[in-house]
C-alpha cells in the first residue's frame, strides 16, 4: 500500500535509534497517530527514557500515558493536547507547545523551555506544568484539586485574557518575565472570572479591570509566600532560573471569595 | 404581610378513620409534608405529589388532590405563570426545576402511526420465527474488502474491516445520568440491567463509582465541559466515550450540581471537595470549532487505545449541519437530544422554551448525513422523551439507530414525575444522596424492573416488527415508507419525510 500522506504528514513508523538508556525518535514529518504508537510501544517494551527529535506539531504526545519513571524529551515544536488525560510522567518541550497542554492531566510533570498556546491546564486535577516564557488565552480554566491531588501550572512570561476562569482547585501563577511582549499587562482580562477554589499568584500587582467579580486581589503574605515559594524554586531550577530574581518582586493573591458563587441565584420551582 | 401569595398546589386528605396511626406516611415523605401528633398531620403546602406516603400507606386512607383554588379565567396569565411572578418577586432567583419540558407543545410521535402487511406481504410470528435486534453501535466502514480464504470463501483483508463498534442486543440504551443527580443505587441499578440485557448504562459527567467497574463493557463514559472525575484510567474503562456538549432539557448551558449534593462518595467519584458547587461550564473551553471537536475526539481516541467517541447534542434549530459537522469531525456516533429530554436540574425558561422535537432533530439528520453519503461513518442516537416501544419504533424508522430512555428508566425504577429531581429529597430515593432515601433503592430489586422494562419493550418491538413483515430492526431503520402522519401540518410531514395517511 502507499503511505498515506495526512496534512503533509506521513503515515510511517518513526525511525528509532538508542542512545544510552534513551529510545529515540525521530519525528521528522511523521503523523501523530505513528509516532505516538511508537512511542506506547517503547514504553510498553520498558523504555524509561524517549526522545522525539524534530518535533514539528505532532499532537497528543504523552496523551493518556501512565507511568511513574519515564520521562519523554520533545526537541522541536510539541502540537496540540501534549500530556493530555497524562498521569505520571515527565515531559519536556526543548522548543515551544501549542495549544491544550496538560489537557485534564492527571498527575505528572511538563517543563516547556519556550512558549505555550491556549487552553493550557484546562480541567487539570494533578501534577505541575512549567512554562518558561509566554501563554495564550483560557489557560488554567477549571482546574481542581482532590486531596492529594492539586495541580500547579507556573507561567514566566505573560498570559491572554481568561487567565484561571472557572478555577476550582490548584495553583496558577503568573511571573510576567520571561516575555515577547514587555508592552503589554501582565494578564488580559477575565482574570479568575467564576473562580470559585484555588489560587492564583501574579508576580506584581494586576489592575480591578482586569479581575472578575468572584475574586478577591490581596497582597501575598507570609503563609501565601511558604506555600509559592517551594514551587518557584522547583519551577526555577526545572528551567535554570534564578529563584532570587523571581522573588524580588512582592507577589499579588487572586482568591475566590465563595466556594458557591452561583448558591443563591436560583428559586426552586 | 404572608411569607408568600403561592397557595399550595396540592391538598393532602387523609380519612383518618381508617387511619392506622403508623406513621409510616410521615417516615416515608422526603418532603416533611407530614407532622405526627397523635395523627399525622399533612403541610399542603410541602407536598411533591409523589405518591409516596400514598403507595406505603398500609390502610389506604391518602388522597393526594389538585388544590381546587380557582383562579380568574385567564388563558394568557395561567395560573403557573402568576405564581412564577410571585415566586420571583419573592426571591429574585432563576426559577429552577427538573425533568422534562410538560408544556403542551405537539407531541410529533403521537402524531405518527406505524404500517402493517395484509394479504399480500405477509406479516411474521416474532414467537415463532427469528426476529433480530441487535444493533451495532459505532461507524460503519465505506466498503469492506475481503479475499479468498483459500477454501473457497471469503474472510476481512487485513486493513478492510470494520471499524470498532458496540454490540447491543436491542436498540435501547440509558442516558448519561450523573452519579450526584442520581443515586448510587440507581447507578447500580442501571449498570447492572446494562450487563443483563446486553446494553448500555452511561455515566454521565460525574465519573465511574468503582462499584460499578465490574459492569464496565457495558458502561459509556461521559467527557463533559467540567471532566469530573475524568481520566486515563475513566477512559480506559468505558465499552465507549461520550463528549457531551449539550442536553435537549438545557441547550447552551452548564450544569450545577449544589454543594449540597457532593457527599463524600460524590466527592471522590468527581475527584472534588465536599460541599463546593460542581460547576459545568456551559462551553467546554477547549472546543470552539469543529476542529477543536476534531482534535478532543482523537485525543480521547488517543487516550483510550480507539475506543469508539460519540458526540451528545441538543437537537437545535440547525441540528442537520452542525451533526454533519460532528460526523466530520470523526465522531462514532452522534447523539441527539431533543428538547423533551429530562435533567436533573435547569432552569424552568430554558427547559420550557430552547431546543426543538427529537423527532424533527432525527429526521433532518438522518436526511443531511444520506446527502452527504457519510451516514455510514456514525451512529445516531435518538433520546428526549422515548416513552414506548412504539416510539422506539418510530425513532428507528425517521433514521435512528439507537433509543437512549432515562425518564424511562427513573419510572421503572418508581419515580412518579414530580419534576423535584433538583431538590434532592426525591421520596423514591432516585435523585438523592441522603443515605436514608438513597436506601430505598435496592440495586438488584432496580435492575430486575429495568430489565424488565427493556425486555418487555424489545418483545414489543419484535410484535411491531412481524407486523410490518420484516425480520429484522436494520429492515425499519430509516424506513419512512412505514410511517404516515396523522394530523400534522404539510410542512412538517415534508420535513419529517413521512406521507400523511392515506397516501
Amino acid at each position: 500500500m502507499p503511505i498515506q500522506v495526512i496534512e503533509g504528514y506521513r503515515q510511517v513508523e518513526p525511525a528509532r535509534r538508542t542512545e544510552g538508556d534513551a529510545v529515540v525518535f525521530d519525528a521528522n514529518g511523521v503523523y501523530y497517530q505513528q509516532l505516538n504508537d511508537a512511542i506506547r510501544a517503547a514504553v510498553e517494551a520498558g523504555a524509561k527514557r524517549i526522545v522525539v527529535e524534530n518535533a514539528n506539531g505532532q499532537r497528543y504526545i504523552g496523551a493518556g500515558l501512565q507511568a511513574k519513571d519515564l520521562t519523554i524529551e520533545v526537541r522541536g515544536t510539541a502540537g496540540n493536547d501534549l500530556a493530555a488525560f497524562m498521569d505520571g510522567p515527565k515531559v519536556e518541550v526543548f522548543g515551544n507547545a501549542q495549544d491544550g497542554v496538560g489537557n485534564t492531566m492527571a498527575s505528572g510533570t511538563v517543563v516547556v523551555h519556550g512558549d505555550a498556546g491556549d487552553v493550557l491546564g484546562y480541567g487539570m486535577r494533578g501534577g505541575r506544568v512549567f512554562v518558561r516564557g509566554d501563554v495564550g488565552y483560557r489557560v488554567g480554566i477549571h482546574m481542581k484539586a482532590y486531596e492529594g491531588l492539586v495541580p500547579i501550572v507556573v507561567c514566566g512570561g505573560k498570559a491572554r485574557d481568561f487567565f484561571g476562569e472557572y478555577m476550582a482547585g490548584g495553583m496558577l501563577v503568573l511571573l510576567g518575565m520571561n516575555t515577547q511582549f514587555p508592552d503589554d499587562p501582565v494578564a488580559g482580562g477575565f482574570l479568575g472570572t467564576g473562580m470559585h477554589g484555588g489560587v492564583i499568584y501574579v508576580r506584581g500587582a494586576v489592575e480591578p479591570w482586569q479581575c472578575g467579580k468572584e475574586v478577591g486581589v490581596s497582597e501575598a503574605e507570609e503563609a501565601d509566600m511558604a506555600a509559592l515559594t517551594p514551587v518557584l524554586d522547583e519551577y526555577c531550577a526545572s528551567l535554570g532560573l534564578d529563584l532570587a530574581e523571581v522573588l524580588s518582586e512582592p507577589f499579588t493573591r487572586i482568591a475566590p471569595v465563595s466556594h458557591r458563587p452561583y448558591g443563591k441565584l436560583y428559586a426552586y420551582l | 404581610m404572608p411569607a408568600t401569595f403561592i397557595q399550595p398546589e396540592f391538598r393532602v386528605k387523609i380519612d383518618y378513620d381508617k387511619c392506622h396511626k403508623c406513621g409510616r406516611c410521615v417516615q416515608q415523605c422526603g418532603w416533611g409534608v407530614y407532622d405526627f401528633n397523635e395523627r399525622p398531620i399533612p403541610h399542603d403546602e410541602k407536598c411533591r405529589a409523589c405518591h409516596r406516603c400514598v403507595t406505603f400507606c398500609p390502610a389506604h386512607c391518602i388522597t393526594i388532590e389538585r388544590n381546587p383554588l380557582a383562579y380568574r379565567d385567564n388563558d394568557n396569565w395561567s395560573a403557573s405563570l402568576r405564581k412564577a411572578v410571585w415566586k420571583q418577586a419573592e426571591t429574585g432567583g432563576v426559577l429552577l426545576t427538573s425533568m422534562g419540558n410538560p408544556q403542551p407543545y405537539p407531541r410529533i410521535f403521537d402524531h405518527l402511526l406505524l404500517d402493517a402487511c395484509q394479504v399480500t406481504n405477509p406479516s411474521i410470528d416474532p414467537l415463532r420465527e427469528p426476529m433480530e435486534l441487535r444493533t451495532y453501535l459505532g461507524r460503519k466502514p465505506d466498503a469492506v474488502k475481503v479475499e479468498p480464504d483459500g477454501a473457497g470463501g471469503f474472510r476481512l483483508a487485513e486493513g478492510g474491516g470494520m471499524s470498532r463498534n458496540v454490540e447491543l442486543a436491542t436498540p435501547i440504551i440509558f442516558s448519561p445520568m450523573s452519579y450526584g443527580s442520581v443515586s448510587l443505587n440507581v447507578h447500580k441499578s442501571l449498570a447492572m440491567a446494562a450487563e443483563r440485557c446486553g446494553i448500555l448504562m452511561n455515566t454521565g459527567e460525574g465519573g465511574l463509582h468503582e462499584d460499578l467497574y465490574p459492569y464496565q463493557d457495558h458502561v459509556i463514559v461521559q467527557v463533559a465541559s467540567g471532566r469530573f472525575g475524568v481520566g486515563p484510567d475513566y477512559l480506559k474503562r468505558g465499552a465507549a466515550i461520550e463528549i457531551k456538549i449539550g442536553q435537549g432539557a438545557k441547550p447552551g448551558i452548564g450544569g450545577h450540581l449544589p454543594g449540597e449534593k457532593i457527599n463524600k462518595e460524590v466527592s471522590s467519584t468527581r475527584m472534588i471537595p465536599q460541599g463546593t458547587d460542581a460547576i459545568s461550564p456551559a462551553p467546554h473551553h477547549d472546543i470552539y470549532s469543529i476542529e477543536d471537536l476534531r482534535q478532543l475526539i482523537y485525543a480521547l481516541k488517543e487516550a483510550s487505545g480507539y475506543k469508539p467517541v460519540g458526540v451528545k447534542i441538543a437537537a437545535v434549530h440547525n441540528v442537520a449541519a452542525i451533526a454533519s459537522g460532528i460526523v466530520r469531525a470523526g465522531a462514532d456516533y452522534v447523539y441527539l437530544d431533543g428538547f423533551r429530554g429530562g435533567t436533573g436540574a435547569a432552569p424552568a425558561v430554558i427547559r420550557d422554551h430552547v431546543g426543538i422535537p427529537v423527532e424533527i432533530a432525527i429526521a433532518v439528520v438522518d436526511q443531511r448525513l444520506r446527502e452527504e453519503g457519510i451516514r455510514n461513518q456514525a451512529s445516531i442516537v435518538a433520546a428526549g422523551s422515548i416513552r414506548s416501544s412504539a416510539d422506539v419504533a418510530k425513532a428507528i424508522a425517521l433514521g435512528a439507530d439507537v433509543v437512549a430512555i432515562g425518564t424511562a428508566a427513573l419510572i421503572a425504577l418508581g419515580c412518579h414525575v414530580c419534576q423535584s429531581c433538583h431538590t434532592g429529597n426525591c421520596s423514591w430515593g432516585i435523585t438523592t444522596q441522603k443515605p436514608e432515601l438513597t436506601r430505598r433503592i435496592d440495586p438488584e430489586w432496580g435492575a430486575e424492573r429495568v430489565s424488565n422494562l427493556i425486555n418487555a419493550w424489545s418483545h414489543e418491538l419484535q410484535e411491531i416488527l412481524g407486523a410490518l413483515g420484516v425480520n429484522a430492526i436494520e429492515s425499519l431503520r430509516g424506513s419512512r415508507e412505514r410511517l404516515r402522519s396523522i394530523g400534522l401540518d404539510e410542512q412538517t410531514s415534508r420535513i419529517l419525510g413521512v406521507k400523511p395517511a392515506g397516501m
